[in-house]
Order: C-alpha cells, then structure tokens, then sequence
C-alpha cells in the first residue's frame, strides 16, 4: 500500500537527515531536523508552548490548501462517506480538522477569509467536562483526545466553544498509523504532534500555505518567529471574553 | 389513622403477561435500532458534528429529570412528615429507580463507544460534572432503594425518616447535576444561563408528578383499587402548582435572556424565528405542556374527572418532550456567536453561514431508542408492583386521609 510506503520513507528520510534540510525534489523541502533528535523518549516539557498566528489579510478568497494538507497529513481524506449515506447528511458528518471561514464586517462590508481549529486553549473547556479525562492538554499545550478511552459522550463537542471537533461517524477502513481514528470516537486538530514529536518544527496547514499566513512555533520562546510576529502585530484571539488563552491568535480579522 | 396493608398487583395473569409482552417486544425493537446504530456508526441517524446530541438525548434527560422529581411524593410524607402522602410512597421510590434506569441506558447507548463504560466506570476527571453526575446516579439508585427497604420493612422503622430526608436532599442534587450539564456549557448561548439549574428542579417536579400519577392511577383501575376522590384532588393541584411554576421560571429564564443584549439573537430564535423550535416553544413547551394543563387542573368541572386528570398529566408529559427538545436540539441548533459583529457568509465547516440554524432531522432509530427507554420504565414497573408490596390495598379517602371532610 502506497500510504506505508510513504511512511516508511519518511522514516528513513528522517533517519538519513542529519542537520540542515533535506531537498526531496525541486521545491520540496523537508525541514531541518536537529542532529541529537531523540525526543520520543523524553517527557513532554512546559517549557515549551506551541502556537500559532494566523494572518487574516494574507489568508486569500477561495483557497483552501491547508484544508488539503490537513485532510492528507491526518488521513481524513481516507474517511470514505459508507455506502449508502446521504451526500448531503454526510457532509455533516465528516470529520474536519480545520476549515476555511469567509466573514463579512456587518457595519463595513470587510471581508474577512480565516482558517478556524482547534484553538489549543490553555483552559479547555473540552478537557473541563471530559468525564473519563481522555480529553487532555499536553504540557507543551497541545489538546487532543487519547481514543483508548474516549467512550463518545460528545460533550467535549457541546463544551467547545469554536466547534473544533468531530465525532466520527462511521467505520474507517484505511487509517494512518500516527493518525489511529476510531468509530465512535471524537477528535480534532493536534497540532501535527506526530510531526512535532519527531523532531519537526511545522504543521502540514504551515507548510501549505503559499501566502505565509500561518506563523507556527513556540510561544514561549521569545526568539521563534511566531513570538516575534506576535510582538510586531496586533493580534486577537477569537472569543476572548472566554478567556481561554488560546494557542492560536489571529490579526488583521 | 388506620394501619395501612400493601398488596402485589393483582391483575389476571394473562394481562400481566400480555403487557410485559408488548413492552418487552418494544424493547426489543430498541435493542435492535441500537445494534444498527452502532454496528454501522452514528452515520444512520440524524445527528452531525454540528448537533451533536439528538433524540435519544431528549428522551435520556427527561427520564433522568422525571425520576428524581417521582421520587418528590416519598419526600413529602417522610420528609415533610405530610401523613395522606406516605401510603404513596413506595411506588413514588420505585418510579424513581425504574425511570433513572431507564434514562441511563438510553444515555449509554448512545455513546460512541458503549462498551467502553467500564472504562467510565474507572477512569475519573473530578472536573467535569458528568463524572459527578455518574457518582449521583449511582448513588441515588443506591439510596432510594435502601428507602425503600425501610418503607417495606418494619424493623427500619427508627432509620426511615432519616434515609427519607437523605434521599430528598440527593435528588435534588440529582437534578441540579443534570441541569448544570448544561450551564456549565458557557460557549452556548441557550445554556449559559444561571436559572437553568433550578429550572429543571422544577420541571423534575412535575414530570415527576405527572408520570406518577398516570402510572398510579393505570395500576389502582387495573386490579380494582380504590382511589380516593380528595387524594387525587390534592395530587392534581399539586401538579398545578409545579406546571405554573414550570411557566414561571420559563418566564424568568426569558426575561432574563432579553434583559442582556448578547443573548437577544438566542432569544429571537427561540421566540420568534426559530422554525420548529418555536412552534415547539409555543405550541408544546408554553401551550401543550403548561396553559392547557392548567386550564384542565383548575377547570371546576373537568379538573375533578379523573378523564380530565389523565389528559392534564398526558399533556404536560407531551410538553415535558417539548421543552427537553428545545433545550437540547435548539441550544445546539443556534448557530454560536464566535465572531461578534460579523457574519460568516461561507464555511468548511456548516458554521451557520448567515446566522442559519443547524440542521437535525431526527431518524427512526433514534426515535425507537427512545421510545425503549419509556417502554423499558413501564416494563420494570409494572414487573416490580407485581412482585413486591408496593401498592396500598386501598388508598380510599378514610384510608388516606383521616381529616378529610366527608361531604
Ligand atoms: S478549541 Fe475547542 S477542542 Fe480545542 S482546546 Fe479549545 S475547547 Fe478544546
Ligand atoms: S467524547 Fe470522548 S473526549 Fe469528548 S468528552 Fe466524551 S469521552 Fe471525552
């Protein structure tokens, strides 16, 4: 199957890779990886904080490449709609990680195109009402659900304020093996932590998009360029009266 | 007082059989609607990323919020000390149980992944409070049915009261918990709401009241009993008064709402241009489940049938539906104000692009779901009156009520 396949060159590419980056073919790039990078058997630290800064005003009409990424990087596109599902209901029911959202100002006509997830917030609610606790954040501030013991209550869905997780509604034949997805379970962006936990310093949607406007890196570190965006640029985030501390800030919306 | 004796249930055995036929061939057809939905995922029923929680949802928190307040008649005679209630008792007990367990495998099998309760059963998050509430439920099954030990068995007689008042005050933590489910859901504008805790402590009470009462009075003709004319008068007004207080606090619940500018478009779904869930507010929550009750319960002719008891008690379980409906799917169904002052005109996502509500098309399935769960109460009801004493012999109004006035 061509999906190992892939998996296991990007494996041994990773094993290959030594310092600077490695160039697959013209305009590929896959990003640099520390030499020493044994991080899988390290404890997840605080020290660091991972986040991101979506730029709205570079974020272009119509496009929906980190929708792509995301789909293919988490095996979502592999969610085939069961046979004999109605299109229009499916579509409903489909898991999203991530999606396009187009806004228009109500006094100014602005409009406005960002993508919306996970929030990655430093009080989730989902992990708040998650009765059996598979709802968790990790000490570097990820948020995801551990699916060995998600029992499908969907609360976590009614506590979110931003409608960032799906419930998956049907049987998936063909998973990824970093991305493992279970009927009945819920689920949402992760930040690309298998990616992140590799040694690799970029989410898929990052990588997609042509126009730079997602910055991804770590908050706490005033030198990463997400802080220094952060710095430079007025940022929201989005609910903030919640005050959820979200992970992920947007400017110019 | 005279001393009263408590009878099993003595219809004909081919009656008996019959009904627990038809109720169990019920939940069997439940069985298999739950088989089909999770042996295929939830795709085959209505529900979506965007309403998460549907028809079986509506069904499980009105049999748990209807438990706790059947539990209300055993409070009042242990409780309160109020001797006309105490032969009701034991019923009102097991009312409570069987509806808890009714609610509770409805709710559970609709999780994503049932088989893994035990995993809820051991894996704990002390912040969310439905972790809490499974504690509660456990809890209450727990001491109602050791109430009911001591109602039935005379040597507990000292310990009765006490237990009486324990549960009383469980239950209506019971309730609180299942409706902070809901308030602690502050990103939902239909949910963010202090009242809503106490609303449905009050609406426990008269689903509560009116489930016992349908069912008492369906066992009491059954097999012959008699049933006082000024007992049921006093359990119909007493339903009276929950029903109004129902309205009250659905006024209050409102007025509150409009009174901050934020919740005025939740307000105007609901009110006004909310489609189904309008007409549900106004046609079963206020009408159906509250007025026309009301207008029976105080009518000075009707009110004091009991054709007119049955149809008020009928109605304002009808109502009860409608109100968990509009709470439950419409709270979803409002699309959430993530970004103020703008409008989403096109999303991924089913975002409520300009400010549409979020579709939910309930499916059979999930309605025979349900549909169990009720069957599934009646079934253990009706199986537990037939059993053990919890019927009074007679509940005619010498028994029940020594100072009542003869007319
Ligand atoms: S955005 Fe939603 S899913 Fe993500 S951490 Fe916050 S509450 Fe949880
Ligand atoms: S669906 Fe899973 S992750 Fe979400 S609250 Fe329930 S158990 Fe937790």
């Amino acid at each position: 199957m061509s999906r190992t396949e892939q998996q296991g060159r990007r494996v041994f590419l990773k094993k290959t890779a030594t310092a600077a980056a490695v160039a697959i073919a013209p305009g590929v790039m896959l990003h640099a990886l520390p030499a020493a990078a044994a991080p899988r058997v390290e404890a997840v630290s605080g020290k660091i904080r991972w986040g991101m800064l979506i730029d709205a005003s570079k974020c272009a009409d119509g496009c929906s490449d980190c929708v792509t990424a995301c789909d293919k990087e988490n095996g979502l596109d592999l969610v085939d709609m069961p046979a004999g599902a109605e299109e229009a209901l499916w579509e409903r029911q489909r898991p999203r990680w991530i999606r396009q959202v187009k806004l228009k100002d109500n006094l100014s006509g602005k409009i406005t195109n960002l993508p919306m997830m996970c929030q990655h917030c430093e009080k989730p609610p989902c992990v708040d009402v998650c009765p059996t606790g598979a709802s968790f954040r990790r000490a570097d501030g990820i948020v995801m659900v551990d699916r060995h013991i998600c029992i499908g209550c969907r609360y976590c869905m009614m506590a979110c304020p931003y409608k960032a997780r799906s419930f998956i509604h049907a049987e998936v034949a063909e998973k990824l093996t970093h991305t493992p997805r279970g009927k009945g379970c819920v689920e949402s962006c992760n930040l690309c932590v298998h990616r992140l936990d590799n040694g690799e310093s970029t989410t898929a949607c990052q990588d997609a998009c042509k126009h730079q406007a997602i910055v991804f890196g770590d908050l706490n570190d005033p030198e990463s360029a997400v802080s220094r965006a952060l710095k430079k640029y007025p940022s929201v985030q989005i609910r903030a009266d919640l005050k959820l501390n979200t992970g992920i800030r947007y400017s110019n919306v | 007082m005279k001393k009263i004796h408590f009878s099993e249930w003595g219809i004909d055995s081919p009656r008996y059989w019959g009904m627990l036929a038809v109720l169990g061939s019920i939940v069997a057809i439940a069985g298999g609607a739950v088989y089909y939905m999770e042996h295929n995922g939830h795709w085959v029923t209505g529900m979506t990323n965007q309403v998460v929680w549907g028809i079986p949802h509506v069904f499980a928190i009105f049999l748990i919020v209807a438990a706790s307040g059947a539990l209300n008649i055993a409070s009042i005679g242990t409780a309160f000390g109020k001797k006309a209630y105490k032969p009701l008792g034991r019923l009102s007990a097991l009312l409570a149980i069987t509806l808890l367990a009714g609610g509770l495998a409805v709710l559970v099998l609709d999780l994503g992944q049932p088989g893994r309760l035990l995993v809820a059963m051991t894996h704990y998050n002390f912040k969310s409070i439905f972790a809490w509430n499974i504690y509660l439920y456990t809890g209450f099954f727990a001491i109602v049915a050791v109430y009911i030990w001591f109602m039935m068995d005379r040597r507990m007689k000292a310990w009765y009261k006490p237990i009486g008042i324990f549960a009383f005050v469980w239950r209506l933590l019971l309730t609180t918990g299942t409706g902070s489910i809901f308030g602690f859901l502050v990103a939902r504008q239909g949910y963010d709401a202090a009242i809503l805790a106490p609303m449905f402590v009050i609406m426990s009470f008269a689903y509560g009241l009116a489930v016992y009462l349908l069912v008492l009075m369906f066992a009491f003709k059954a097999d012959g009993r008699e049933l006082g004319a000024t007992l049921l008068k006093r359990l119909k007004n007493l339903l009276g008064v929950f029903v109004a207080a129902v309205l009250y606090f659905t006024l209050v619940y409102h007025l509150a709402n409009l009174y901050g500018t934020e919740n005025h478009a939740y307000e105007a779904f609901i009110l006004k241009d909310g489609g189904i869930y309008t007409l549900l507010f106004w046609g079963g929550w206020v009408l159906v489940g509250g007025l026309i009750p009301l207008g029976i319960i105080y009518h000075p002719g009707l009110g004091n049938t009991r054709g007119g008891i049955v149809a008020a008690a009928t109605l304002v379980i009808l109502g009860g539906f409608a109100t968990v409906y509009v709470i439950v799917i419409g709270g979803q169904a409002f699309p959430m104000a993530m970004f103020p002052g703008k409008t989403i005109i096109a999303s991924g996502f089913f975002d409520g692009v300009n400010g549409q509500p979020m579709l939910y098309a309930p499916s059979l399935p999930e309605f025979l779901l349900g549909l169990g769960g009720v069957a599934l109460v009646l079934l253990l009801t009706f199986i537990g009156i037939r059993m053990l004493r919890f019927l009074p012999a007679t509940l005619s109004d010498e028994v029940a009520d020594p100072h009542h006035a003869k007319p």
